[in-house]
Order: C-alpha cells, then structure tokens, then sequence
C-alpha cells in the first residue's frame, strides 16, 4: 500500500498532506501554517528580552565553567549552562530541523488515531506523554557514564553531554520518533529492513540483538559491583523483589487498577527496606546472612534474570516498572533541588591529568574518542531508537507534538546526566580516584588505595587513610575502595549534598543507600525487560526457520529463547566480576561503543529514509551527528582491536599474556597467577571478538545506508514507505505550553459537545 | 482568599492528573472513552479484565526499558 503512495522523485515528498479535506463540521484539526510562521516571526520586546537573557546568562555561565580557572566553581553554573543551552537549542535548532526536515503535518491523523485500539494506539495528552517517554528513555545510563567520565577532569563531559545531545542525541531522538510516527509506529528493525533493504536489514537486526546482551551484561555489572560486599544494599535491593511481587497480586486480585496507589504503598515499603537494612546489616546474623562476595551476586542476578523474564509480566515486571517509574521522576527531582539549594563547590579541574593520557585508571584511553564512548546515554543513546519506535509514537496526539516528546524528552536526559556529573565532581578527588580505581590497582585496602592514589601525581590531592574510612562509616560501608561501576560514587555524591539539607552526617547512609537502591532499580528493570526483548526477537529470528518459535506462547521455546539470552549477558557477566584487571574499566568501554554503534545504526536509518524524502539540502542534519558517530566509534572499536597500548588494546593486551605463558611466566602484570593470567587471556578474546563483530556489523548497515542515499540522490528522491495519509479529526497544542493561537483554537474543541472529540483528556484542555 | 484556594485545589488536581498519566493508570479511562465512542452498547470489558488484559498483551509484546 505503500508502493502506490510513494511520491514522485524529486516531488513533495508529502503530497496528499495538500489534498487532505478535513471535516468541515469540526473547527480546524490544524493551526493554519501561515498563522503559525507569523507567530513564530512576531518578536515581540518582551520575548526579545527573555531570549537576551537566556542568551546572556548561558554565556556567562559557559565561560564561569570553560574560561575562569584556578577558584572553585559553584555548580549552579552547569545548572544554568546546561539548561539555557537547551532553550536555546530547543527553540531553534529543533526548530529549524521541524521547518527544513521533518515538515510535520497537524491535518494527518497520526497512528494514535487512524490505529486507535483503546489500548497500544491511544492519543495521550502531550505532558503525560513527555513523562512517559522520559521514563523510558532515561535509567541508569546517564547516572554512570558521566561518573567515569569525570576523571578527564568536568569540562570534557560537560561540553560533550550538552553539544552532543543538541547536534545528536536529541537529533536522532526526534527523527526516529518522527519516522516511526509517519509509519504506523513500526519499530527501528522494521524500519532498517524497509529502508536498507535485507543486508542492512539482518545486519541491523544482529547487531541490535547483540548489542542488548552487552548492554544488559555491563549494567548488572554495575549493580554487582555496588552490592559486593555490602549487607544493606544486599538486604534492601532483594527486598524490592517482595515488594514488586506484593505490588502484583494487589493489584491482580485486591484492586486492579489503583496503579498510584499501589505505587506509593511499593514507594513506602522500599524506603523502609532501606532503614531497615541499615539496621540488619548492623546485627551480626545480618551481616553474615547478607555479606556476599561479587561471584555470588553475579549469579544470583543471572538467577533472578531469568526467573523474571519467563514470569508473566503482572507479577514482576509491571509492577516493579511502576515503582521504577515513581522512583524516575522522584529522584531525579529531587537531584535537581538539592543541586540548585545545596550548590556544591567544585574543585576538581577542567581537565585532568588524564584527559591527555592514555592510563586513567577508571576508564583507559584517550579523551579523543574514549570520552566520546564513556559517556553515551545523556549525550547520544542507540538505544532511545528502540524506545522512540516502541510505545511512544503508538501515543502521539497529533504529528507536531513530535518535537516536544523526541527532542525536548532527550535533553531532560541530558540534564539528568548533567546532575550525575555535578554530584561526581562534588567529592574529593581522592576519594573519587579511591573509589573508581579497580582493585587490581588498589589492593582493594584503604592502604593500597592510599598509596596508589598518591602516587598518581594528582595536583591537590593528598588521600589519607582516615578520608576514606570515616566515608565508608558515614555511609554504612565496610569499605569504600575499589566501588568501581559509577553507582557508588554518584550515591556518595548525591549523599554528600543531600545530607546538608536533610539529616545531617546521621543521614548519609541513608541517602547512600537510596541512591543505590534506585539505580539497582533501574538497572533490574532494564536487566528483566531487556532480556524479554531481546528473547522476543530471537524468537521472531528462530521462528524464520522453526515456525514454533514464533508462538509466544510456547513455553518451551520461551524458556529455550530466554536462557540463550541470559547464558549471553550472563556469561560476560561473570567474566568482568572476575576480571583480574577490574572488569568495569576493561568491559565499560564496550558498552558505550555498542550503545553509540546502534546509534549510528539508527541515524542510517534517518539518512536514508531523509534521502528518500529528497530533502538534500538538509542532509547534514543527519549526517553530521552520524559522521561524529562513525568516526569516535569505529575509531575506537579500531583502538580497542587493533591498539599496541596494552592498556588501550584488547588483542596486544592478550598476546602479552600469551607470550608470557608460553614463556612459563606465573604472574604478569595485575595477574597474580596462571590462573588469572589464562582469565586474562580469555577476557581479551571475548572482547577483542565483541568489538570485531560489532564494529563489521555497523560497517555493513552505515554502508548500505549510504548507498540507498546515493542512489535517492542520483534519482532525486526515492520511495516512501509512510503510510498513507488519512486526514485528522482531532486537535491538540504542539509544544509544552500553548501560544495564543493554539489556545483559541483549543478553547473552540473544548466547546464541541464529548461525541465529536476524539482527545480524552478533555477537562484538562483549558489548563494547557 | 477564596479564589487562591481554589487556584491550590486546580494545581493539586492538575498534578493528580499529570502523575496518574505518567504511571499509566488513565489507561482503563482512555479504553472506556475509546469504546464508548466505537462500540456503542457493547458492553466494555471490566476494569479487572482490562489490566489482565493489558499485563498479557504485555506478555506476548515486551517493550524494551532504556538503560
């Protein structure tokens, strides 16, 4: 069907959006563009005057971060940085992209309406949604990367998570969720398969596929590492899996339904899992009951990886996504508070010693492209492309509402990313480079950890013995060296600001273990829904040759199709808890060159689908942020192959310790024994292999894509695969706030009588 | 005085609104308005077999969580 839609080359690339006749009983389904464009150039004194001082106060805040040195920063400058940035960026430059590339059309109906089922395809007021897919998109991610990232000294993050999400990420965002909207919400493997045809199709659908497994694999890495060896987080965390089950049946059988409710009770019982951890962890059978080394966590997480993803979905995972829902929007509020009330000081430097180095000891490699991949969620996210063509365009109103929601929904991320910076650079350095220095470098003691700080040769720095244990006290720890993963400095952080406005010192070990227990949260959601996911296609892959498979509802194939998933991150899993190097500062960076690799999957997708449209003019769109993408990924997939440095290299790194065996050596480098030196080895294989696999198959979808966009260029266009138009019936306001004009068009919707409105939130139409 | 409480009780409203939205708990409402208005006399589903419903369609359709 459409075949028969596809536009001419060369043409209108939405040429039935200009023989649309809507209605004529129903007042306007969409602003007329001319009243619209006149809005949009009227600039009045007043509004000249805010966007100067946007304007001004984002400057003056970049050069307090960029310019003034040698004088601690307030951090309210990042604050006002970032967040005038994205005003600006948000009303421009998304802006620009809606008038030159997207073009959206308010008189075509949009999937929520033409598809409407009451259930999956449901119009849903614009606010709600924004919250939604924020919920989705953001979790843990853009907690950690930023964390890691900070030992290149603030400045490089900082510029990279606020440029980077308004020229990419929320670039790629947007268009995928706009793409997906003008297609009937058909997901970014479909969307591949149309536009790239089967070779980029299949290699997309591979790469997707094995980029969820490390995706999944590093962040249980992280919750591994924040509960290793602590009672209270143990004891907390586990009980979210009671609450969730409680929250289950409440709702299953007591009172369907009542999600708010059930929320806040869940809400309830978790914060008192948190004191009541402290105090178990306290007792003596609690601390034994509850101590677990990494190893057995690292199962016990595989375990419940499973379990949870073959239970039906009422019983675990709904409810634990509303509890994580509840917690997303909390905490990050609350982050935003404290940071403006509270206000930290920030000593650390712009850049580091390490941001010109290769050896940081959090995260190897150079700033150039390291930083670029340490840092993904919160700047750019491939994964976003799986959510932006999932529920979220199944739930849009009316077609340029898709501004708001993709581009405006990425960069509250970012800001979320921006606070997980501030709240890493609010501690000592020493304590930071304590806490994030693997245990293969500190010895995993205070002492070791001392002594290795020191020795670094960090202006400023001077760790004692004493920093460190009076911390692990304060925050209920046994010990806070070598808390590698990014959680548990960010919980320091957020512990160490939110203690000065609620509690004092008493409190910290409370607000250490709330911060870890969201991000456990987060992270357990994301582990048990991607694990579905991920079955889901490879069932959907084996079903291509077993047609069985294909049945969801056989249980032997679920069963089979979820323990190949779980053996998959399981399996990488264990290697980085018993990586004799570390395990995150080797495996992390896997995880945000996959995570960038889907991006550049995703803005293929875009250019192409952007070529066919023949909208030439304004390809660079496009194909700069996947320019930038290609080139810091593949160029550090390539470090990460082909590398000398066995710091920066995975395969150098384990022909040294093939050489060292072959010559009989029993203990090389932080490898302590054949053992581990064998470990090492293996842990290179599996890496150098991860990075040659993901990086070929990136190659192969970008190249199709160019070649699908040089062939629309020859033609001048190509053909779409949008659905056909069909004409709206329903109105609704674009961005956050409504202008004057969609007011009075609204107000004329909210007098029609309930049968002839399709909006349901109708009541509160007038608030907008 | 009066009109500021009745500002206060609009806010509260509004953000009870807004928060049942993001949790997803308007979904049964979204459903009965859409079938009203499709099926009329009909009778819809009830509120327990909507979420059973809902949770099973899940089941079968799993949506990815963001990291």
């Amino acid at each position: 069907m459409s075949q028969t839609s596809a536009p001419l080359p060369g043409r209108d690339p939405d040429p039935e959006s200009t023989v649309l006749v809507q209605d004529p009983n129903l007042p306007p389904v969409a602003l007329d563009p001319a009243v619209t464009a006149a809005e949009d150039r009227k600039w009045t004194p007043a509004k000249i005057a805010v966007w100067i001082g946007i304007a001004l106060l984002g400057g003056v805040s970049w050069s307090m971060i960029a310019i003034v040195r040698g004088e601690p920063i307030n951090a309210i400058w990042f604050v006002f940085a970032a967040v005038c940035t994205y005003f600006i960026a948000y009303r421009f430059y998304s802006k620009f992209i809606e008038n030159k590339l997207t073009k959206p059309n308010d008189m075509r109906a949009t999937p929520a309406e033409y598809k409407a089922d009451g259930k999956d395809y449901v119009a849903t007021d614009r606010r709600v949604l924004y919250g939604h897919h924020f919920a989705a998109i953001a979790g843990a991610g853009p907690l950690v990367g930023p964390v890691l990232a900070a030992q290149m000294g603030y400045l490089p993050g900082t510029i990279w998570i606020i440029i980077g999400v308004i020229l990419a990420g929320a670039v790629q965002d947007y268009l995928v969720l706009f793409f997906s909207m003008r297609r009937g919400g058909r997901s970014l493997g479909q969307m591949a398969r149309e536009e790239l045809g089967p070779i980029g199709g299949t290699a997309a659908l591979i790469a997707t596929l094995a980029i969820m497994i490390i995706i999944v694999a590093i962040l249980a890495l992280v919750v591994v590492n924040a509960l290793g060896e602590s009672p209270w987080g143990v004891f907390s965390v586990s009980m979210t899996i009671p609450i969730a089950l409680f929250m289950g049946i409440y709702l299953r059988f007591l009172r369907p339904g009542k999600v708010s409710e059930v929320s806040i009770i869940g809400f309830v019982l978790l914060i008192a899992a948190i004191v009541g951890g402290g105090w178990i962890a306290e007792t003596d059978w609690g601390s034994a009951l509850f101590t677990l080394d990494r190893t057995t966590i690292a199962w016990g997480i595989i375990v419940y990886g499973f379990i949870a993803a073959v239970l039906p979905v009422w019983l675990l995972l709904a409810p634990r996504d509303y509890l994580s829902t509840f917690m997303k929007i909390g905490t990050i509020l609350m982050l935003a508070v404290a940071i403006v009330l509270v206000r930290p000081e920030i000593h650390v430097p712009a850049f580091s010693e390490f941001a010109g180095r290769v050896d940081g000891p959090v995260v190897p490699g150079a700033l150039w492209p390291f930083l670029f991949v340490t840092i993904a969620c919160g700047a750019l996210s491939g994964f976003h492309a799986l959510i932006a063509s999932g529920t979220t365009p199944k739930m849009l109103h009316k077609e340029k509402q898709s501004r708001f929601i993709g581009y405006g929904g990425m960069l509250m991320e970012s800001f979320v990313a921006i606070m997980a910076l501030v709240a890493a650079i609010s501690i000592d350095r020493g304590i930071y480079f304590a806490m994030n220095s693997s245990a293969a470098a500190t010895g995993g003691t205070v002492e070791g950890a001392v002594a290795f700080v020191n020795s670094l040769g960090l202006s400023g720095v001077n760790l004692t013995p004493d920093m460190l244990t009076q911390l692990a006290q304060n925050v209920g720890e046994e010990s806070v060296v070598s808390r590698t993963g990014g959680a548990p400095t960010l919980a320091v952080g957020l512990s160490q600001i939110m203690h000065g406005l609620i509690g004092g010192v008493g409190m910290m070990g409370f607000w250490y273990h709330f911060a870890i227990m969201f991000e456990a949260l987060f992270i357990l959601t994301a582990v048990d829904a991607g694990t579905r996911v991920a079955r889901f296609m490879l069932q959907d892959t084996i079903g291509n040759f077993i047609p069985q498979f294909k049945n969801v509802s056989w249980r032997p194939g679920v069963w089979i199709c979820t323990a190949i998933m779980v053996a998959g991150w399981g399996y990488i899993l264990i290697l980085g808890v018993t990586d004799p190097l570390g395990g995150i500062n080797t495996f992390f960076p896997l995880f945000g060159i996959a995570n960038q690799l889907l991006a550049a999957i995703a803005l293929a997708v875009c250019l192409a689908i952007v070529a066919k449209r023949g909208a030439f003019k304004y390809l660079w769109i496009v194909a700069l942020p996947l320019a930038f993408a290609s080139v810091i990924t593949i160029w550090a997939s390539i470090l990460k192959i082909f590398s000398p440095d066995v710091r920066v290299g995975y395969w150098a790194n384990n022909a040294a310790y093939r050489d060292a065996l072959a010559s009989g050596e029993t203990s090389f480098g932080n490898a302590k024994s054949v053992a581990e030196m064998e470990a090492v080895v293996r842990n290179t294989t599996v890496q150098g292999t991860l990075s040659i696999v993901f990086v070929v198959l990136t190659i192969i979808v970008i190249a199709t894509a160019i070649a699908t966009t040089i062939r629309a260029w020859q033609r001048g266009g190509g053909i779409s695969n949008e659905e056909p138009a069909t004409v709206s019936a329903t109105y609704a306001p674009a961005g956050l706030i409504a202008t004057p004009a969609e007011r009075e068009l609204e107000k004329q919707w909210n007098q029609l009588p309930d049968e002839l409105r399709l909006e349901r939130a109708h009541h509160h139409g007038q608030r907008s | 005085m009066n009109h500021a409480l009745a500002r206060a009780r609009g806010g509260w409203h509004g953000f009870v609104w807004f928060f049942k939205g993001v949790m997803g708990e308007n979904a049964y409402r979204d459903y009965l308005d859409y079938h009203r208005s499709t099926h009329p006399g009909v009778a819809p589903m009830t509120e327990r077999e909507f979420w059973r419903d809902k949770t099973d369609r899940q089941d079968r359709n799993p949506q990815g969580r963001c990291c």
